[in-house]
């Protein structure tokens, strides 16, 4: 490998190095990618909060219909009027609230915190290079995301309220429905989707060019494999939803009839529209964005729970290449499974096999990603910290949303489930306890690097069993709930289905479930106290690392100096090794690290 | 440590690292307007028949708009090769004409743009159609309307139109408009056909009218994607005319400290330059012939 | 890209030449269409017409892709993203073709007042 660039850009570095950007240059408009990465993860963290309130809002709503909303009841009857009078929860608002939840734990939340913030955080540092391909395109991308932020908040302030037609979007519902929110929302997703993309090509260049002399491709931390997968699912799979999101922004604006069918009636009347126009067409181009999404939320925490999982057990993660090799299928067969999420929609019976079948092929690399995980553990000399529980927890967690996708992934079963809450059970078992939890994971295990100081252990002993239990104290009962028929999107919880009976309606239990369901939600948002009081308190009053490497890790981001500095690695650096090299034989420490060179040399 | 290969090519992938960026960025932009090119077949297969408008736009502009970016597309590589030879003041020239190609182009497009606003359709009760132009008295002066439609009528509650139709050959069978029966042809030709003088003007009662519109991008799902694709594609076109417009401006200091880096995003510009020009080689025929 | 820094002269003249093509290319689809005597959409039918542009099209992108934009010697890693991309992009356009084709009771036709399908009376009774 060259290693003549790196002398003569060394003495450039240095220079470089001493300039004082200032505060505005250093932290606000940086191209550093690790003050990128903790912008992204500060607004990704904000979001999900904001997210989790929303939810909260809707889970009372569901629980007591028409009552109140306790504490929060007059601030909303202030700022949403109408739609919230006298703090009661509209059905119009419970859509916005519902459209939004869905959009900002997306889009505003898991992804900028797995892909962009960890990405860019970590990245850089395992492979070994001194920052992100194009650090200015970098910081273009993190402002990109804030500008689509701001009009995504924007939306909730507007007088219509912020769009009420679900995450999805669905035409001609989202088109026709009056008021600007929808608008915003599509502005807000451009600008989303081109952070989107601009990220993802300065990731997987960053990926390809800038690994450390030595890091060859199976050399990289499968967390690096993970982001470069994710990577090329964002680049190549949002962009169609950039296309279908201009075609709807036409359709709202300038009248045009991409989404909207010939003789469409709105409000009893008809449209003063051309027509001609195709609601699968939006479906279509949705989808293949949407279903690489679901594996865009997932990939950076299975590798997050990879490197920590390996850290833990101290031992190397059994089937690496494998896993590898599982990531590269499920990256691939990721584009052609998208209209599983659309049997209902009148698909025939070749097209609907087809789309079976290679759902039903791309579970098998899943299972190898969890299946090896899990021989991991085997015999492994474990170390438990916060982080570990969390990548532990992640993989039941996970297995039980995966193995739950299956009926629906099976046409004839799916016309049952469908819209009901199975699906978000399944869903969320996906995202909640499982991607969260990876993230969790990830912020404990990371936190020593980004500040210097360990998150409090109690603190998050306490924040990871409540949260296990709630998460799944919520969920669980879901599944019942929807095989019992409940649809998603009532706002009252499926109150006016209710059967005595339950012959034709609801049965009493299942809704009855509503109410344990929101308790568990509530006891969840206060099991995230913990969480909020460690991550403040332990920046001022963690306890000290004393090392650069406090858990003892073979990867590269933890031979940088605590925090990294500008430029990362103080010398120039040279790998020897694979990434998970613990407890080998013969070797003083249980671990050794990727740039210490071979005895024998 | 600086970031490596911003210049020279990584041994091992043998690329710097714009290189493989503007790939990748172009990647997506394949897939971007793939989704658009997607759209309009399926819209196109799924259009009723008698609605696609095709055969509305004027072809020899569209030729003429082809061959401009066409020659710009040869300039732009022809500006690289300078630069490779080291000939900057080839190269400044050649980026001139680009720059001015890709200006020419979008003034073309903007009147092209306005030409279709001021012109119109007519969807009559009794079932016929014309295309047209509709003038209108501001105070004893005659001026072409823009935008107008059916809303517009009964907003500024105009009981009648001044329409000047087009030939009435658009009206033969397997054009745009379905085909018709003996009774509807023989109603139209009284309005829009009178013998060898076309463009006769006529009027038209508002209330006969059952819909009325411009071709903007609202007139039916062929302006819509013309209109979308078109606009995207100009912004394209003015972007990179901007990045191009940044390297001939600011070009001169880069190419005497950094030759080598200043010729890698000359290639750069020219390979996302290129590609504009090759969904313009595709939006062509689409669009205007067929 | 320093294989192509001799011959560049060479060069020169490979991409006068292809902008030629183009330009005949272009002249040639305009042909197609605007002269009474060749409109193929009215003589040979909107297939043929079809087939023909987007022939007379591809050939003029590939050889923008080819020549100006080098993919005829590329490093491998750009086909591999090239290659994918493509790859993809046909997958969007051909399932979401055939899933839209593949619709029981797309054939039906549909009162526009009502929006009920119109079920052709069963004959012979």
């Amino acid at each position: 490998m060259q290693t003549a660039p790196h002398i003569d850009i060394q003495h450039g570095a240095h220079e470089q190095g001493h300039e004082d950007l200032g505060f505005w240059r250093t932290y606000i408009f940086s191209t550093d990618h690790k003050v990128i990465g903790i912008q992204y993860g500060v607004m990704a963290l904000v979001f999900l909060f904001f997210g989790l309130m929303l939810m909260l809002a809707m889970r009372w709503q569901i629980a007591k219909p028409g009552e109140p909303i306790p504490f929060f009841g007059p601030t909303m009857a202030q700022i949403f009027g109408d739609v919230a009078a006298k703090g009661i929860m509209s059905p119009d608002l419970y859509n916005t609230f519902g459209a939004m939840h869905g959009t900002i734990m997306v889009f505003l939340a898991v992804v900028p915190l797995g892909f962009a913030a960890f990405g860019n955080y970590v990245v850089p540092l395992q492979i070994g290079a001194p920052d992100m391909a194009f650090p200015r395109v970098n910081m273009a991308s993190f402002w990109a995301f804030f500008v689509g932020c701001v009009i995504m908040v924007a939306s909730f302030f507007i007088p219509s309220g912020a769009a009420q037609f679900g995450w999805t979007s669905y035409s001609p519902g989202a088109t026709t429905t009056p008021g600007d929110g929808q608008t915003y929302w599509l502005i807000g997703m451009i600008f989303l989707i081109t952070s989107s993309l601009l990220g993802a090509v300065n990731f997987i260049v960053t990926i390809i060019q800038l690994r450390a002399p030595g890091m060859t491709w199976f050399r990289l931390p499968f967390f690096c494999w993970a982001q470069f997968v994710t990577a090329f699912l964002l680049l190549l799979a949002f962009p169609p939803l950039e296309t279908a999101g201009v075609m709807q922004l036409m359709d709202k604006l300038l009248g045009t009839s991409f989404f909207l069918p010939t003789g469409l009636f709105v409000g009893g009347n008809p449209a003063d529209i051309s027509g001609g126009g195709s609601p699968l067409l939006w479906q279509h181009l949705f989808w293949f964005l949407g279903h690489p999404e679901v594996y865009v939320l997932i990939l950076p925490a299975i590798g997050m729970v990879t490197e920590i999982i390996a850290n833990s057990i101290r031992k190397p993660i059994w089937g690496y290449k494998s896993m590898v090799y599982a990531l590269l299928v499920l990256g691939f067969l990721s584009f052609i499974v998208w209209a599983h999420h659309m049997y209902l929609t009148g698909m025939g019976t070749k097209i609907s096999t087809f789309f079976q079948a290679t759902t039903m092929i791309i579970s098998i690399p899943s299972v190898i990603l969890l299946t090896c995980l899990f021989i991991s553990l085997w015999g492994g000399a474990m170390r438990f910290r916060t982080h570990t529980l969390f990548a532990l927890a992640f993989l039941p967690m996970f297995g039980i949303g995966g193995l739950t996708g299956l009926p629906l992934g099976f046409n004839y079963s799916d016309i049952l489930l469908h819209d009901s809450y199975y699906v978000i059970a399944h869903f969320h078992y996906v995202v909640a306890p499982g991607t969260i939890f990876g993230l969790f994971a990830g912020i404990y295990y990371w936190y020593p690097k980004m500040t210097g100081r360990k998150m409090n252990e109690a603190l998050g002993r306490v924040h990871f069993w409540l949260s296990l239990v709630f998460m799944n104290l919520i969920f669980m009962p879901m599944f019942a709930q929807g095989m019992a028929g409940m649809s998603r999107r009532m706002s009252n919880g499926g109150a006016s289905y209710a059967s005595d009976d339950g012959v034709i309606g609801l049965t009493v239990e299942a809704i009855k479930s509503n109410t344990s369901i929101s308790h568990a939600a509530f006891a969840l948002a206060l099991a995230q106290i913990p969480f909020i009081i460690n991550f403040f308190w332990a920046m001022q009053k963690g306890e000290k690392v004393t090392s650069d490497n406090p858990w003892d890790s073979t990867t590269l981001e933890w031979q940088t100096p605590t925090p990294p500095p500008h430029g990362n690695f103080d010398k120039p650096i040279e790998i020897f090794r694979g990434p998970y090299e613990y407890s080998v034989p013969g070797h003083p420490v249980d671990f050794v690290p990727q740039n210490e060179p071979d005895k024998k040399n | 440590m600086d970031i490596p290969f911003t210049t020279k090519a990584r041994p091992d992938t043998g690329l710097y690292n714009a290189k493989l960026g503007i790939w990748l960025f172009l990647a997506s932009e394949v897939m971007l307007f793939g989704a658009f090119f997607s759209a309009y077949i399926l819209l196109r297969v799924g259009a009723d028949p008698g609605t696609w408008a095709h055969g509305l736009m004027n072809v020899p502009i569209g030729t003429f708009n082809t061959f401009v970016l066409i020659a710009s597309s040869v300039t732009v590589v022809m500006a690289w090769a300078a630069l490779k030879s080291r000939n900057y003041s080839l190269y400044r020239n050649c980026m001139i004409i680009t720059i001015m190609c890709a200006l020419g182009f979008l003034v073309v497009k903007s009147f092209e743009y306005a030409e279709k606003f001021r012109h119109y359709e007519v969807w009559m009760k009794d079932g016929s159609r014309m295309t047209g132009h509709i003038d209108y008295d501001d105070g004893g002066v005659k001026k072409h309307a823009y935008f107008w439609s059916t809303k517009t009528l009964i907003k500024k509650k105009i009981e009648s139109i001044s329409f000047t139709s087009d030939d009435a050959n658009q009206w033969a069978p397997g054009q745009y408009y379905p085909p018709m029966t003996k009774e509807q042809l023989e109603h139209v030709k009284k309005y829009a056909d009178k013998g060898p003088q076309h463009h006769a003007v006529v009027t038209i009662k508002s209330a006969d009218i059952q819909r009325l519109s411009a071709f903007v991008p609202a007139h039916s799902t062929f302006f819509a994607i013309y209109f979308t694709m078109t606009a995207l594609h100009g912004v394209h076109v003015l972007g990179g005319a901007i990045v191009l417009s940044y390297f001939l401006f600011r070009g001169r200091k880069m190419w005497q400290t950094d030759p080598d880096r200043f010729i890698n995003r000359i290639e750069v510009g020219g390979l996302f330059w290129h590609f504009v020009d090759l969904v313009w080689i595709f939006l062509f025929p689409i669009m205007y012939i067929l | 890209m320093s294989d192509h820094t001799h011959d560049i002269s060479k060069h020169r003249k490979t991409y006068i030449m292809v902008g030629a093509i183009l330009l005949v290319g272009t002249l040639l689809t305009f042909a197609l269409d605007h002269f009474e005597s060749i409109d193929l959409k009215k003589r040979a039918g909107m297939l043929v017409a079809t087939i023909a542009a987007l022939s007379i099209a591809t050939i003029k992108g590939g050889f923008v892709a080819g020549v100006f934009m080098h993919l005829n010697d590329e490093k491998k890693w750009i086909y591999w993203v090239m290659g994918f991309t493509a790859l993809f992009a046909i997958g969007m356009l051909g399932l979401t073709i055939w899933s839209m084709k593949d619709i029981p009771g797309q054939g039906n036709q549909f009162d526009r007042t009502t929006g009920l399908p119109i079920v052709e009376k069963v004959s012979g009774k």
